[in-house]
């Protein structure tokens, strides 16, 4: 026992002495998630807001074909500029992104519309283009209302009542909660608390072997009268006590940038208080021995520093495989799926944003079976250090 | 005292070590004598144990280097080839590491590496962080932290490798020091005067076998050379024609 603690005292002294090293270990992880989200959210809110209050610029063609037309379009806050002369042209300047879109009313339009023919109007857009597709979105619907306002006053003019014109009534219920809705949004964040742990350990866990024996430090130390096994363990868990760092610190900038996200605007109240903070950080204590163990398994089967930084780098994405099926399939959280690792500590996390109850038994699963697994990861690396092609 | 009994080790298709044997006892220098790749630093990792032998078995005091590794390192300071130190300790944590590792109890922990950095003239810069170090400085520490736990058995594997003339001849007088204590010390070199100089036997090894071994009078007689030079060439050309 005594071993493994001189060994972990040596390596958290000599982790916190290399400052560089700390910093982006303990800095880059945790900011990085908590920055990057509080900048996307704030980013389309913003686009979201401003967008319904400006007014739109709707170059037209053949403006003078339908005046009431035009005249609606101005009313829905919307500004007639100059476009190209001809509908080739039109085409033309909105595939090279002169113009968002263009509207182009036909010659006839306003005779058909006296003879009560479908008169045409032509709506020029790139719906590839997200940013241009929302401006062409509120031009189609304000075509469609200026349609169907025609088409009433045309059934009244018949004495029939436009209501025949509605045989459905379609009320959309939406029964999802705010705290619910910001599930969907915060669905990356358990993500971005395991990428700030295995960041935090990441290089620790590589100087347990690949860093040893490139500095030519693993051949002394392996000759010394100590078992293998016990330098691995004092090893593992001091990169354990920096990935509980990180996480803790993640967990705490993240609760601080929410709290300068105007999520409410968005309709999303996410339940991430203290408790949670609490609760999130228990939930996720498991898997940092896991992560520990399995970036120490990685880096000692590869020959150099840098090339252990490769595949651990990869290695971060691994957790996200889970989630992103989940996302896809849209799974439900299912006690089958609590036996994985990091999917159980995402989904568990994501019922506890959106305030729904924990289930304890889920909580058990998640908890035992992610520390069985980091238990065996962390024997089989005790194991591993024993072989000799660990010399290099 | 080492004893060496027809070991072999073979990595991949390399045949590095072909039945070496040989004994080191206590209060003798012997000295690993050979070219560059003739087996040394392989025969000498077995020796502190980082790597088994596929065939023949080797001891340290008697305990076997395969089946009672943890015993054999016990009674052994190892200095391997490149020895790395930590660059963010410090020379005495550098040290205390090794001494904390090697079971001294805490409480004697300070004085004993205190021993040692005065031992080996480390005090100008036992204090500040080993990065930066000169090659002779780090050689000098990675020596101390292996002899921290006052081994009986020594083995270096080319010590001299990077030294000035100054540090060179520090370091043979501490391995003169051990010697007189009554220590077994083995080391490794392929400079040859050095070994002549310092070594009560030599074992002269090429080509993964064991050439010649005796004091250099011996040599000088079995090969008919007056010179040890030209012993030690005769000696490896013979081994590397077969």
């Amino acid at each position: 026992m005594r071993t493994v603690f001189t060994v972990f005292v040596k390596e958290v002294l000599d982790n916190i002495r290399d400052r560089r090293t700390l910093m982006s270990a303990l800095l880059m992880g945790p900011l990085f998630g908590p920055i990057l989200f509080a900048f996307v959210i704030n980013l389309s809110i913003e686009r979201s807001l401003s967008d319904g209050e400006k007014t739109l610029d709707v170059p037209l063609i053949g403006a003078e074909h339908a005046p009431n037309l035009v005249q609606y379009l101005v009313s829905n806050n919307m500004n007639i500029v100059a476009a190209p002369a001809t509908s080739e042209e039109a085409v033309r300047a909105v595939k090279l992104g002169e113009h968002d879109l263009v509207v182009v009313i036909a010659a006839d339009f306003g005779e058909r519309l006296r003879n009560s023919l479908p008169a045409k109007v032509e709506l020029i857009s790139d719906r590839a283009n997200t940013s241009a597709e929302r401006d062409a979105r509120r031009v189609r619907n304000a075509l469609y209302s200026y349609n169907r306002e025609l088409a009433a006053l045309r059934l009244s003019a018949r004495g029939v009542s436009p209501l025949t014109m509605r045989p459905l009534n379609i009320d959309d219920v939406d029964v999802s909660t705010p705290s619910g809705r910001s599930g969907i949004l915060l669905g990356m964040m358990s993500y971005f608390f395991i990428f700030a742990m295995l960041m935090g350990g990441m290089y620790l866990a590589i100087d347990t072997t690949a860093g040893e024996r490139e500095r030519g430090s693993l051949e002394p130390l392996l000759a010394l009268p100590v078992t293998r096994g016990r330098l691995m363990l004092g090893k593992i868990f001091a990169a354990c006590l920096f990935m509980v760092l990180s996480l803790m610190l993640s967990l705490a900038s993240f609760f601080v940038a929410l709290k300068f996200m105007p999520l409410e605007q968005l309709g999303m109240t996410p339940n991430f208080g203290p408790d949670v903070v609490v609760k999130a950080f228990l939930l996720l204590l498991p898997f940092v021995l896991l992560g520990a163990a399995v970036m120490t398994l990685v880096a000692s089967f590869t020959k150099s520093y840098k090339e252990a930084q490769t595949w651990l780098s990869v290695l971060m994405l691994a957790p996200t495989l889970p989630i992103l099926v989940v996302s896809l399939l849209t799974l439900r959280p299912r006690t089958e799926l609590m036996f994985i690792p990091s999917l159980s500590q995402h989904l568990l996390l994501i019922d506890m944003v959106k305030n729904e109850p924990l289930n304890l038994l889920h909580v058990a699963i998640s908890v035992i079976s992610t520390l069985l697994i980091g238990t065996l990861l962390t024997w089989l690396c005790a194991r591993l250090y024993r072989r000799e092609g660990l010399l290099g | 005292m080492i004893k060496v009994d027809g070991i072999h080790k073979t990595f991949g298709k390399v045949h590095a070590v072909r039945g070496v044997s040989f004994d080191a006892p206590d209060g003798k220098i012997t000295g690993l004598l050979g070219p560059n790749g003739a087996g040394k630093s392989t025969t000498l990792r077995v020796l502190y144990t980082v790597l088994k032998p596929d065939e023949g078995s080797a001891s340290i005091d008697g305990k076997d280097v395969v089946t009672e590794s943890l015993e054999a390192r016990r009674c052994t300071g190892a200095l391997p080839h490149g020895s790395g130190l930590y660059p963010h300790l410090t020379a005495r944590e550098n040290i205390a590491y090794y001494a904390a590792l090697c079971g001294i109890p805490r409480s004697l922990i300070d004085e004993k590496v205190a021993g040692i950095i005065e031992l080996l003239d480390i005090t100008a810069f036992a204090d500040r962080r080993t990065k930066g170090f000169s090659q002779g400085q780090r050689t000098r520490v990675a020596l101390a932290r292996s002899l921290v736990h006052d081994p009986q058995n020594i083995i270096l594997d080319e010590p001299s490798n990077g030294l000035d003339v100054m540090a060179t001849r520090a370091l043979r007088e501490l391995i003169l020091k051990l010697r007189d204590d009554g220590r077994c010390v083995l080391f490794s070199s392929h400079v040859m005067q050095e070994v002549a100089a310092l070594c009560d036997d030599i074992v002269i090894i090429a080509n993964g076998r064991v050439a010649m071994e005796g004091s250099a009078e011996h040599i000088r007689e079995q090969s008919g050379c007056d010179d040890l030079e030209d012993a030690f060439v005769a000696a490896i050309t013979n081994v590397a024609d077969d």
